[in-house]
């Protein structure tokens, strides 16, 4: 889309444009370049010279397990906190969608925590689950489940799970409770007409016509628990125990700036580049279609 | 709309309540926890209602904190999120009304080249841009803290989709009433844009206040940290009982002014988080 | 010296031309009306004047200056625009005072120009409210009132009245061309509205296809159009149009093989193409002998002061208007005669009419003879 009308000026375009630009060169593709650059590069046991050993970093981190683990545990990790996030959010929504008494309120105390940073709820989700004081720790063992994530690692990755998802149900609430409004009532009363109960409409005519909002969530979500929820993985466990919640970023992070091993970090920041490109890509050929929708 | 009637309204309120009741009962804890003593916490299981101990709490956390006073961290925490809102704002504003209302040589050139940066947030470039930041002199810096991360476009983009929608005849008329560029975007495009900021801004400002990974490497000077950063060091660990009310209190004081935010301005919140992701 | 002059002036965009030279003079307090069917250039002609598109070829003057390299503002022109394109977030005061301002006015110059045409338009009562606060036809003369506030060289009018609705429309018709007449500035208006365009107009530029087919007057537009376009575009309903071929003998041959005589009307040589064009009024109907042609009735329309009967002759459409409420009914035969001097020629290859010396508006034979 273009402006018919534009004004004419040789140099003040140019200066409008300088400060995002400079922004941009140094803070963007300068550092971009330079992960491309020292993706290829080694440098000598010494640290005194770097020397060009092609895709080896990749190569090497690609066969590393522990690369390959974190792959995993990215995945698992994804995968749930999207999911339980996004459900949950759908429920609260459809239930905030019917009701006319209080809704605004309802509405209020479901998107406050969204202001809640990853960092703050992983520490909030540490004082609520941790073994020794945790209020929550206390009711399940008194429960009688041995609930231990500084030693079990899958304790610990339903803990990292649960705190990133809660943090992000406040925004698929709102992205879905706009979507589910912007339904026309009258299909849904057509279908009450036709004899369709509660739960066929929602699974006939709500939830496919909202599925341009779960797409688009699906898309968002999947690279929040990628990129955002680093916060709750540093503050709760550091990526342990033994590794099991060292997601891609966090492996990035601890690489690059425990490691040191910053050929190796390097690579590693250009396969993530790899794929928020193909994350954006998705979401654009998305956005494509929801134009011609 | 198909009315619920009877039991059916009640379900849906207890959902919604239970739902509402789970969302807040870790910030309800970290609350209470802040109001207790030290030995009141470290009683197992903790009282589920607020002691009495919040004034000596947050006037300690503010004061002194564990090692640099809250207070201290907030005044960061605050420049950094202004700093990140009004610089995003400024340059994308600028160079969104360059991209949408001139035509100069290399336009689709800047307008590509600041679109890219759409596609990698700073997570994954984030350790050679540490070194460009340390090369240039900006660790344990406000400029450290901000400039990095007003390097994306997605303010830009979202003027340019606004400014899109601004009627042509606006501009042409103003150009024959005789405004120039810069009067036009003065007295025209700038009051027009107003809401959006307003709506840009509000985001802005939880985004840049929540922050973590960018601060955490950029501050190694706990002066220079912001609370989100601060409040993970006051944390105590596993084995070491530390000053969990104190803790609590911190993370209270760090989560109020987005919290504000959003509660105060929640239409603006709203349009801003709906309309940056379209 | 003329107030507007257009010489040659040609718009391509990209290798496209759009635009193919056209020329005009206007007079000073003219109102010159452009009009065609959308697409036609007459919007493109106008934002040349104004200074918003670049002028590909050719010269435009403005008060005896030569524009083609001026930006709007230094060409001393107002504009009022069909979607108004008032500021929205300023008052209605502001929205006037805005190119006084910038002009650098002192502020009380300002105030009593504002509130002088504001009196003017009766807008007094509105100067604080913003725009979105007032009805269609108060936008509209607020988009009139900037104009005019300026006092300019000239005004410029892109189809200022077409979001308006029809009663409206009428009435803001009668204002504009009121308040054009008693400021006495030059105007260009460009409308896709054959009867806005009559009514305002004191000439009329009729555009086709980027070419200006004809500039005239209003009645001499309708009474002697230039072109076919311009036939069927000005009047309504439109001219019937029939195929013919000049027989020699005074007489023109149609399509269908039916002869007529032609009277008030010069005629072509024999064995000329031509197309006949006769306005649905210029008929009458008359006594079985003495019919020029035939129509047989398909539908009738009762408009009140008259009717129109729809039919078919030579293959294509024919409407005829019949005076007062006329007793037609579809199926009947009606023996139509054409009034004399009241047929137009025109040449079957290019459209243009064919040259005749006979006065524009003929007298009618009935009138000779009474």
């Amino acid at each position: 889309m273009e402006k018919r009308v534009s004004f004419n000026h040789r140099l003040l375009p140019y200066l409008l444009l300088l400060p995002q630009l400079a922004v941009t060169a140094v803070f963007f593709f300068w550092p971009a370049a330079q992960a491309l650059y020292q993706s290829v590069l080694q440098p000598d046991p010494f640290g005194f010279d770097n020397r060009f050993v092609g895709l080896s970093n990749f190569q090497y981190i690609l066969s590393d397990r522990y690369y390959l683990e974190a792959f995993g545990t990215t995945a698992i990790f994804s995968s749930l906190v999207t999911f339980i996030s996004m459900a949950t959010a759908l429920f609260l929504a459809v239930a905030a969608d019917q009701v006319i008494r209080g809704a605004n309120a309802y509405k209020t105390l479901i998107i406050w925590p969204y202001a809640v940073a990853p960092a703050v709820a992983g520490v909030m989700w540490i004082f609520m689950m941790q073994p020794s004081i945790g209020v929550i720790a206390y009711y399940m063992k008194v429960a009688g489940f041995r609930w231990n994530p500084t030693l079990d690692g899958t304790h610990a990755m339903a803990l990292v799970v649960l705190a990133s998802a809660w943090k992000q149900i406040s925004y698929n609430f709102l992205f879905f409770l706009a979507g589910l409004q912007a339904i026309p009532r009258s299909l849904i009363e057509a279908a009450a007409i036709d004899g369709a109960g509660r739960w066929l409409r929602f699974r006939t005519i709500i939830f496919p016509l909202l599925s341009p909002t779960t797409f688009f969530l699906l898309v968002v979500n999947i690279a929040y628990a990628f990129f955002e929820t680093f916060g709750v993985i540093h503050t709760m466990t550091s990526g342990g125990p033994g590794r099991s919640t060292t997601t891609l970023v966090y492996k990035v992070y601890a690489d690059g700036f425990v490691g040191q091993d910053l050929g190796s970090s390097a690579a590693q920041s250009v396969i993530l580049m790899a794929v928020v490109s193909l994350l954006t890509i998705v979401q654009f050929r998305y956005i494509e279609r929801r134009v011609h929708y | 709309m198909v009315e619920r009637r009877g039991i059916g309204t009640i379900l849906t309120h207890l959902a919604l309540i239970l739902g509402v009741a789970v969302l807040c009962f870790p910030i309800y804890l970290a609350f209470v926890g802040s109001t207790l003593s030290h030995d009141e916490i470290l009683s197992v299981p903790m009282p589920l209602w607020p002691g009495g101990q919040m004034v000596e709490n947050y006037s300690q956390a503010l004061a002194a904190g564990t090692q640099v006073p809250v207070a201290r961290m907030l005044f960061n925490s605050m420049v950094m999120a202004i700093g990140i809102a009004a610089g995003k704002i400024i340059i994308s504003i600028l160079s969104a009304y360059a991209i949408v209302y001139f035509r100069f040589p290399f336009r689709m050139l800047a307008f590509w080249a600041i679109f890219m940066t759409l596609m990698l947030p700073v997570e994954v470039r984030i350790v050679p841009t540490y070194e460009v930041a340390a090369s240039l002199g900006m660790l344990n810096s406000y400029s450290g803290l901000i400039l990095p991360l007003i390097a994306s476009a997605t303010a830009t983009f979202l003027y340019r989709q606004f400014f899109l929608t601004v009627p042509e005849e606006l501009a042409e008329a103003a150009r024959v009433d005789g405004a120039g560029p810069v009067r036009f975007f003065k007295d025209i495009l700038l009051p027009l844009s107003r809401t959006n900021t307003a709506a840009l801004f509000v985001i802005l400002f939880i985004y840049g206040w929540n922050q973590y990974l960018w601060p955490l490497l950029v501050t190694t000077r706990p002066e220079m940290n912001t609370v989100v950063i601060g409040l993970q060091q006051m944390m105590p660990s596993a084995d070491d009982y530390g000053n969990w009310p104190v803790t609590m209190a911190a993370a209270i004081l760090a989560i109020l002014p987005p919290v504000a935010v959003v509660v105060f301005m929640q239409r603006l919140f709203i349009k801003g988080l709906i309309e940056s992701e379209k | 010296m003329s107030a507007i002059a257009i010489r040659n002036v040609k718009k391509s965009y990209g290798g496209t031309q759009v635009i193919h030279g056209v020329n005009l003079d206007v007079a000073h307090g003219e109102f010159i009306v452009i009009v065609g069917p959308s697409g036609c250039g007459k919007s493109t002609l106008l934002r040349m004047v104004a200074g918003l598109e670049t002028i590909t070829e050719g010269e435009i003057e403005i008060g005896g200056r030569v524009v083609n390299r001026l930006e709007p503002r230094e060409r001393n022109i107002a504009m009022v625009f069909q979607n108004y394109a008032l500021y929205p977030h300023m008052t209605v005061f502001d929205n006037m005072a805005y190119g006084l301002k910038i002009a650098g006015l002192s502020k009380e110059d300002i105030r009593a120009r504002v509130h002088k045409t504001a009196e003017m338009l009766q807008l007094t009562p509105y100067l604080e409210r913003k725009p979105r606060a007032l009805s269609g036809g108060q936008r509209q003369r607020v988009a009139m009132g900037r104009a005019l506030v300026r006092d300019p060289a000239a005004f410029l009018l892109d189809e200022p009245l077409s979001n308006l609705d029809a009663k409206l429309r009428v009435q803001m018709r009668l204002e504009i061309k009121q308040l054009q007449r008693s400021v006495g500035t030059t105007a260009l208006y460009v409308t896709h509205d054959q009867v806005e365009a009559m009514t305002l107009a004191d000439r009329l530029v009729v555009m086709h296809d980027g070419v200006a087919e004809q500039i005239d007057t209003p009645l001499a537009v309708y009474s002697r159009p230039a072109t076919t376009f311009v036939a069927g575009f000005i009047g309504s309903p439109a001219m019937n149009m029939l195929p013919a071929e000049a027989a020699g003998d005074g007489r023109l041959t149609l399509a269908t093989g039916a002869s007529i005589a032609l009277r008030g009307v010069r005629l072509p040589d024999q064995g000329r193409k031509v197309i006949l064009g006769i306005r649905p009024e210029h008929l009458a109907q008359v006594p079985a002998g003495e019919a020029d042609l035939e129509l047989e009735v398909i539908a009738v329309e009762t408009l009140g002061a008259d009717t129109l009967a729809h039919g078919r002759l030579g293959g294509g459409d024919f409407v005829v208007r019949l005076p007062g409420s006329s007793m037609v009914q579809p199926g009947d035969r009606l023996p139509m005669a054409i009034e004399p001097g009241m047929a137009h020629l025109f040449d079957a290859e290019t459209g243009k009419r064919l040259p005749d010396d006979a006065p524009a508006a003929a007298p009618s034979r009935q009138a000779a003879e009474a």
